[in-house]
């Protein structure tokens, strides 16, 4: 390329695509720089299944309405009232209006899949998943006409006063330095980066696993903190949930997910129970177990559940471990024998009238006398063969990020930066302050790509 | 009877991952089929192979394709093994093998015929006009009505084959209907959201493939019924050939041969363009071989009725046949086999659906 762009978006996933295609849209010459080569494109968006949609009646594949205060009060109970309402309301208003626009840049939905039918109503899902749609919005933006450069890296963005001067990359193992008008950086958090985590979360991080893209190290996001730019959410907090303990270090995305969880027993290294694995379903556990199994000894849980439970889950990627025995099964989890038969044996002498077992909702089956408790769904866990799971924190995505105002512009303490926008889960931090809620991150990328973009196009057209 | 463990293992480990992702499940017929398993038996795994219309829309939509370690290619698993369960089931079993993966056996399947349709116009005596002027009607009968009854009766021991293997149950006129509509409407290469399929340009959705495979599909039946329609003519009503262009045959036979001819060619080019690695990439050759072997079957049929007073029309005549020779001869040993196990499979899980 000899040109330099009116637009240069940092990144390659959802919110950078919707950016880039305002922006050209406008009639605005764009360049997208995506970190990964061109099978992995896409971040964190390539994982996605869904976008959680308002809508006042049924809207595409979605059925009956989801209305403005549901959908805020829905925020509210995830993210414990840690969210700028201001932003959480724009992004949930203007999701009604991006579902048509999705549509009519390639993306196709459909209804729910099949154990998400808790989920038809709220959220939309990409037929195909979210590589479908980051396919389709490549394939939208070369019709515009965009540029887009695979394994490009930026390095650092100049900012002098209250204006991004230059954006230095490196690209095919040459240094590269461009002063577009206008820059969206678009590029993710920083939960790729394992020793910034390490430094953010404690030395347990190193034990964890990503759920996605390695490519969001963060790079921008730290050359632009380092900067003085604004930034919001908890530094130290990631969003994680337990997995299946042999998933791979990096992208193992949705099938990693072990759903065995509340008709098992769970013990750490030392063969100890250490919380109530029927507290309540478990896609509102998976979460915090992330947290349990990351303050056990390395940061890993061993799942056991017996003959009787193994079809009343989600099937798993990875086979489970099998023995005829608990003793066997332990010896086989590298977990001390005598010491989880005894756990196993407590256990199941805690469990009562299981009459009322019922496994799609909270049956009340509980323990008594036991600490912790099993508080639904406790049977006994004696039929063999005996099967066993691992489970390790596994990591979604970072919570700090680049404040944003309503028009996705970035700032200093000395006010706006005048041709800065940021978009994605490097400002989602703005809205989700902890916790999180399904297809709520694929709404604020669609949300605020297309309000960066357009912003930036309009400041670029202006300039 | 037996299929390559390599094939039905990796196909397994594959269907597993899907069955833990189930993101594709809106694509096709496959994925729900899939899911409503937990273990896969091999019987199930062909069943999928045989639905699988090889749409690759699942592949490009896949975040798990090589380079990730998990390394998914579903069209090429389900692709090897359902040419695998062909060869395995096909009877006589020897042959299959070699027609499915070798366009140059299909070649040299077709010189054969050319040559024997060629020694037999020059042999034996000729008696009637048009054609029958160059091999008389009861040569051609003699010729082609074992030549297509005989394949038949081949598939049928196929298709009975794949029947009892993936545990078919009683057919009704339901699950006729559903597979039939299926195939009509080319419903598993509509990629769910009627876009169409990835097929000649990546992650591009597409409907080349489809209106294609339609127009052969039409072509072909416009033939046969050009075909059946002048048997009645000449047995029913005593009108043997040659018929003018205002006739059943005629009408049905010069638009079928357009369609079965330009259909053909098209999908040809459509492979060109196609990733062999998306397929299997052994059968490249023998897919590659039929498709041609239909487009000159058509083109020169069309030939033929051009060239109807032309001193070539002899070796016209025995090119012609000697193709559809070649053709019938060896259905049930090259694509054209799929057509029968595709509905085959679209009934049995008309069958699950029921069920289920």
């Amino acid at each position: 390329m000899t040109d330099t762009p009116d637009i240069l978006v940092i990144g390659g996933g959802n919110a950078a695509l919707c950016a880039a295609i305002e922006a050209a849209e406008a009639g605005a010459r764009v360049l997208i720089l995506e970190a990964a080569p061109k099978p992995y494109r896409g971040g964190n968006s390539r994982h996605t299944r869904n976008f959680r949609c308002m809508h006042d009646g049924p809207l595409s594949v979605l059925v009956d309405a989801y209305e403005e205060e549901e959908y805020v009060a829905d925020l509210m109970k995830v993210t414990g009232g840690k969210t700028d309402e201001n932003l959480a309301r724009l992004a949930i208003r203007s999701s009604q209006d991006c579902l048509p626009w999705m549509e009519a840049h390639g993306v196709r939905f459909q209804p729910s899949l099949s154990g998400t039918l808790s989920l038809a109503r709220t959220n939309a899902f990409f037929m195909g998943g979210g590589k479908s749609l980051v396919n389709a919005y490549y394939r939208t933006v070369e019709a515009l006409g965009v540029e887009v450069r695979y394994e490009a890296h930026v390095m650092h963005l100049e900012l002098d006063g209250d204006r991004i001067a230059r954006v230095d990359f490196d690209h095919e193992g040459q240094s590269h330095s461009l002063s577009p008008r206008a820059v969206v950086v678009a590029s993710g958090g920083f939960q790729a980066d394992r020793d910034w985590l390490a430094r953010a979360w404690g030395p347990a991080a190193k034990n964890f696993l990503i759920r996605g893209t390695p490519y969001n190290r963060g790079v921008v996001l730290a050359d632009l903190l380092d900067q003085g730019v604004a930034s919001v959410g908890d530094p130290t907090q990631c969003h994680a949930v337990a997995i299946d303990g042999r998933a791979p270090l990096y992208d193992g995305g949705i099938v990693t997910r072990l759903d065995c969880v509340p008709f098992s027993i769970v013990v750490n290294k030392e063969g100890e129970r250490f919380y109530d694995e029927g507290e309540d379903v478990w896609p509102k556990r998976y979460a915090i177990w992330g947290r349990l199994v990351a303050a056990q000894p390395d940061q890993v849980g061993h799942v056991i559940i017996d003959a009787k439970s193994i079809n009343l889950f989600m099937p798993s990627v990875f086979p489970p471990l099998k023995a005829d025995s608990i003793e066997e099964l332990a010896g086989m989890m590298g977990l001390p024998a005598q010491k989880v038969a005894a756990t196993v044996a407590e256990f199941n002498a805690a469990c009562g009238d299981t009459s009322g077992f019922s496994p799609m909702e909270l049956d009340g089956v509980t323990t008594t006398g036991l600490t912790p408790p099993k508080t639904n769904w406790a049977r006994p866990i004696t039929e063999p063969p005996f099967y066993g799971y691992s489970l390790k924190t596994g990591v979604t995505f970072t919570y700090l990020g680049l404040k944003v105002d309503e028009r996705a512009q970035c700032a200093t303490d000395r006010g706006p930066i005048r041709n800065l926008w940021a978009a994605g889960e490097t400002m989602a931090g703005s809205i989700l302050g902890q916790g999180y809620l399904a297809g709520f991150g694929m709404t604020i990328g669609t949300v605020f790509g297309r309000i960066a973009g357009k912003e930036a196009a309009a400041y670029a057209n202006a300039a | 009877m037996q299929m390559q463990p390599e094939f039905v293992e990796e196909a397994r480990r594959q269907a597993e991952i899907c069955n833990a992702c189930r993101y594709c499940e809106g694509y096709c017929a496959v994925f729900p089929a899939l899911q409503a398993e937990r273990a896969f038996a091999e019987a199930d795994l062909t069943q999928l192979a045989n639905l699988c219309h090889n749409c690759r829309n699942c592949y490009h939509a896949c975040q798990y394709t090589a380079p990730h370690e998990f390394d998914l290619n579903l069209p090429k698993a389900l692709a090897e093994l359902r040419h695998d369960s062909w060869d395995a089931f096909a009877w006589p079993g020897g042959l299959a093998r070699g027609f499915q993966r070798s366009g140059t056996m299909i070649a040299a399947a077709f010189v054969l015929g050319f040559a024997a349709l060629f020694l037999a116009a020059r042999a034996l005596p000729a008696e009637g006009e048009g054609f029958y002027a160059v091999l008389s009607h009861n040569v051609m009968v003699a010729i082609f009505a074992p030549a297509f009854l005989l394949p038949l009766a081949s598939l049928s021991v196929s298709l009975r084959r794949y029947w009892a293997h993936v545990g078919g149950g009683r057919i009704t006129l339901g699950h006729l209907r559903h597979a039939f509509g299926s195939a009509a409407k080319m419903r598993n290469l509509a990629g769910g959201h009627g876009d169409g399929c990835n097929f000649e340009e990546e992650d591009r959705f597409s409907q080349a493939r489809r209106h294609a495979h339609t127009a052969v599909l039409v072509g072909f039946l416009l033939c046969f019924a050009s075909t059946s329609s002048g048997t009645v003519l000449h047995y029913v009503f005593d009108a043997p050939a040659p018929y003018g262009f205002w006739s059943l045959p005629k009408l049905l036979g010069v638009p079928g041969g357009l369609l079965l001819g330009g259909g053909a060619l098209w999908l040809a080019h459509l492979k060109l363009k196609a990733d062999p690695e998306l397929g299997a990439p052994s059968a490249w050759g023998g897919e590659m071989g039929f498709v041609l072997l239909l487009a000159f079957v058509a083109w020169s049929g069309l030939a033929l009725w051009l060239l109807r007073d032309h001193a070539a029309l002899p070796v016209v005549l025995a090119l012609h046949l000697g193709g559809v020779l070649a053709f019938f001869l060896l259905m049930p040993f090259t694509k054209m086999a799929h057509g029968f196990y595709r509905l085959a499979a679209l009934v049995r899980d008309a069958q699950r659906r029921e069920a289920s």
